[in-house]
């Protein structure tokens, strides 16, 4: 659990979202509908992202899990995260844990993602605020401002 | 207390099956996972997530073998389904969001079998087979006989679902598949048409054509099928085959549809496969 192991006492399907909140105290993951539909409780299990309130714990046993609480290095917001600021993507912020988490996976995982499949893979998390162009904005100028792979 | 299992092989796996067959089998779990709170606490999981002998997919003389812990990720991403199956990887990629992708398998849709389930069309279509085992032995089971209502199936309480098979289609047959669903991408389904064909310039030699989410389970509109293989492919085919999807359909109206949308959705897409059909050369 961002970098640091937990031993817990829980029922195995008890569902992540309530062991990192209750349990871990990491409230930085949110509860949306509660159905693995909107997203706003993503976190990445072994770097995918995965909607927390339909993963049994027992499943997360072992493996890595990254909360929001994790993104940051230090004190350094993730790039990111600077953009989200930087481009209003963020307005009453129930949405923004889960989507950090998604995008700075596309950095990692596809950082030559056009804006079409920024939005593709952002899909999966709804937002009532922004109406998601000031997002995609972010996560296209993260994209663009990254340190060219080293040689 | 739910208890937990792990096996660490296959017939650990069938064992700990035939042991407690009132333990609920868990793979993604992402329907499972939404059963409503005040249920009882479950007896135990018997998890086979990322199990091995149940994961990966390859092929096998003229069958393609998905073992029933592929996660719909794993489809999307295999080359063997974008080379053979491209409606399978349409699908797997529609089921729902990244996030469902990434634990949602077609060993669980087979298992909960809603009649929203998205793989499950195609595996009619595609004259699926189901290997299916228990602590007595293997067998493989047709999919078609596999569903046998509304959420309900031919498994035994101490089988395990451990594969889907599918024969590898000819090259340059055509495979259509469209969802309709609460929105463009990634909603729950409205109505799915599957459409598999193979032809000879304007000859049809084979038709199958299969529709989820408009009945207690999927279904094939064999008489659509036996229109298209009966009579040279031409314009006038498009209004037929929908005229007669209209007249076989009775879809129900729930919260998220009327009968009337599913009928109307169902017989567009189907004409939009027979129009397909007539779009492509050989």
């Amino acid at each position: 659990m961002n970098s640091r192991v937990h031993t817990l006492e829980v029922n195995p399907c008890d569902r992540l979202l309530d062991v990192l909140r209750v349990q871990l105290k990491l409230t930085g993951t949110k509860e949306g509908f509660g159905e693995g539909e909107c997203g706003t409780c993503t976190v990445l299990l072994d770097g995918q992202p995965v909607n927390s309130c339909i993963v049994p714990v027992a499943q997360a046993m072992k493996h890595d899990v990254l909360t929001i609480e994790g993104l940051p290095k230090q004190s350094c917001l993730h790039p990111i995260q600077e953009n989200l600021l930087k481009f209003g993507g963020s307005q009453c912020g129930i949405c923004i844990p889960g989507i950090s988490l998604v995008a700075a996976n596309i950095m990692k995982q596809e950082p030559n993602a056009s804006r079409e499949r920024i939005r593709t893979i952002l899909a999966g998390n709804l937002c009532r605020c922004t109406g998601y162009q000031s997002i995609v904005n972010a996560v296209e100028a993260a994209l663009q401002d990254r340190e060219p792979a080293s040689p | 207390m739910t208890i937990y299992l792990r096996p660490s092989s296959f017939s650990e796996a069938l064992q700990m099956r035939a042991d407690h067959p009132d333990f609920t089998v868990f793979a993604g779990g992402t329907d499972l996972m939404n059963r409503p709170t005040d249920h009882a606490p479950l007896a135990g999981m018997l998890d086979l997530f990322a199990f091995a002998p149940f994961v990966g997919i390859s092929k096998q003389g003229n069958w393609i073998q998905i073992g029933a812990a592929t996660t719909c990720y794993e489809i999307v991403q295999h080359p063997l389904v974008s080379t053979h199956l491209p409606c399978l990887r349409y699908a797997a990629s529609q089921v729902g969001s990244l996030q469902i992708q990434a634990r949602g398998t077609i060993g669980g849709n087979v298992a909960t079998s809603s009649p929203l389930g998205d793989l499950l069309p195609i595996l009619l279509v595609l004259n699926a087979q189901l290997v299916l085992a228990s602590s007595r032995g293997e067998r493989q089971l047709p999919y078609c006989d596999f569903c046998t209502g509304y959420r309900s199936t031919a498994l035994q309480p101490d089988e395990l679902i451990v594969a889907v098979k599918v024969s590898v289609p000819p090259d340059h047959a055509i495979q259509f598949w469209r969802k309709v669903g609460t929105r463009r991408i990634h909603g729950t389904s409205k109505v799915m048409v599957v459409g598999y064909a193979e032809k000879n310039h304007n000859e049809v030699t084979v038709a199958r054509v299969g529709l989820g989410a408009v009945a207690n389970r999927p279904i094939r509109l064999t008489n659509v099928e036996q229109l298209l293989v009966s009579n040279p492919l031409e314009h006038s085919q498009i209004i037929k085959a929908r005229q007669m999807t209209l007249q076989n359909l009775s879809p129900i109206s729930d919260v998220r549809s009327t009968a009337h949308y599913r009928r109307l959705v169902a017989a567009n897409l189907v004409g939009s496969f027979v129009d397909q059909l007539l779009l492509v050369r050989n």
